[in-house]
């Protein structure tokens, strides 16, 4: 069984390459690449798998899943300016992708590797444009 | 890691099938046989799948996958009537799972002219017909 969880955060962001030209960087990413930023009303949704204890009826206690994804990712990130202020992004570029893998990344060592288990998180960076990143990581 | 982008287009369309009779087709499809058609906003989820690019942080070029779309898909179907106006739907009735499989044709058709790499690949599409209505399909 899949529960999901989601929260909110809103961040500003720049996807530039030190390593490339203004030129190039417009060509990559358009108008993410203006050089003082933007920012958007981040979504994310966390889905764990896992089967409901027979006791308590629930896969996850979803209160716990609100406070853990608070502390790990709403805190840090909500009304930041990501590239100054979030690592790793001074040296990543907080694409959806790579913001969506971070979330991943902070969330994953808070399951093991039984149930109930990370399954996808879920990254809206608007309501036209979203990632998903689950389990198998290249797929 | 998938990474979906949303789009829109409206159009029209008459479910009717030559292979039936007029009342046949009257109970089969029910309102949608009215002899005029009749209209969707119609929401097209597009998914691509691959791994993160190392130095740009991005699955697949979002620019790119925007003009396939509209090349492909938006600029033939967007405010027209389908049966009329789309070859495709001579000879077959535009139900939304046969948009979809047109539609999958047409971005198949032309995918590996604008990702000539391993990836990204399509992994699939979604059509929103009405907010009850919703049809999915892989690649």
């Amino acid at each position: 069984m899949l529960i999901t969880r989601r929260a909110e955060f809103s961040a500003s962001h720049v996807c530039a390459q030190p390593a490339l030209t203004p030129e190039q960087n417009r060509e990559l990413y358009g108008a993410g690449a203006n050089p003082s930023g933007h920012g958007h009303n981040y979504v994310v949704e966390v889905t764990l798998e896992g089967d409901p204890d027979p006791v308590t009826g629930m896969v996850f206690d979803l209160k716990k899943l609100k406070e853990l994804i608070q502390q790990t990712v709403i805190e840090p990130m909500d009304h930041r300016f990501l590239n100054y202020e979030v690592p790793p992004f001074d040296r990543i570029v907080p694409t959806t992708e790579n913001v969506a893998a971070e979330i991943w990344n902070r969330l994953c060592p808070h399951f093991g590797t039984g149930k109930p288990r990370l399954n996808n998180v879920r990254l809206y960076e608007t309501e036209d444009l979203f990632v998903d990143y689950s389990e198998e990581r290249q797929s | 890691m998938r990474v979906t982008r949303r789009y829109r287009f409206a159009a029209s369309h008459r479910l009717h099938t030559e292979a039936f009779t007029e009342q046949q087709n009257r109970d089969l499809y029910g309102k949608c046989n009215n002899p005029y058609g009749h209209g969707h906003d119609y929401v097209l989820d597009v998914t691509a799948v691959g791994p993160v690019q190392r130095g740009s942080g991005q699955v697949v070029h979002i620019p790119t996958l925007d003009r396939l779309v509209s090349e492909q898909v938006l600029r033939d179907f967007d405010h027209r009537y389908l049966n009329a106006d789309l070859g495709e739907f001579k000879s077959l009735v535009p139900t939304s799972e046969n948009i979809m499989r047109v539609i999958e044709d047409r971005l198949t058709a032309h995918w590996s002219e604008v990702f000539p790499g391993e990836w990204p690949r399509l992994q699939g599409i979604r059509l929103r017909e009405t907010k009850r209505n919703v049809f999915e399909m892989k690649s």
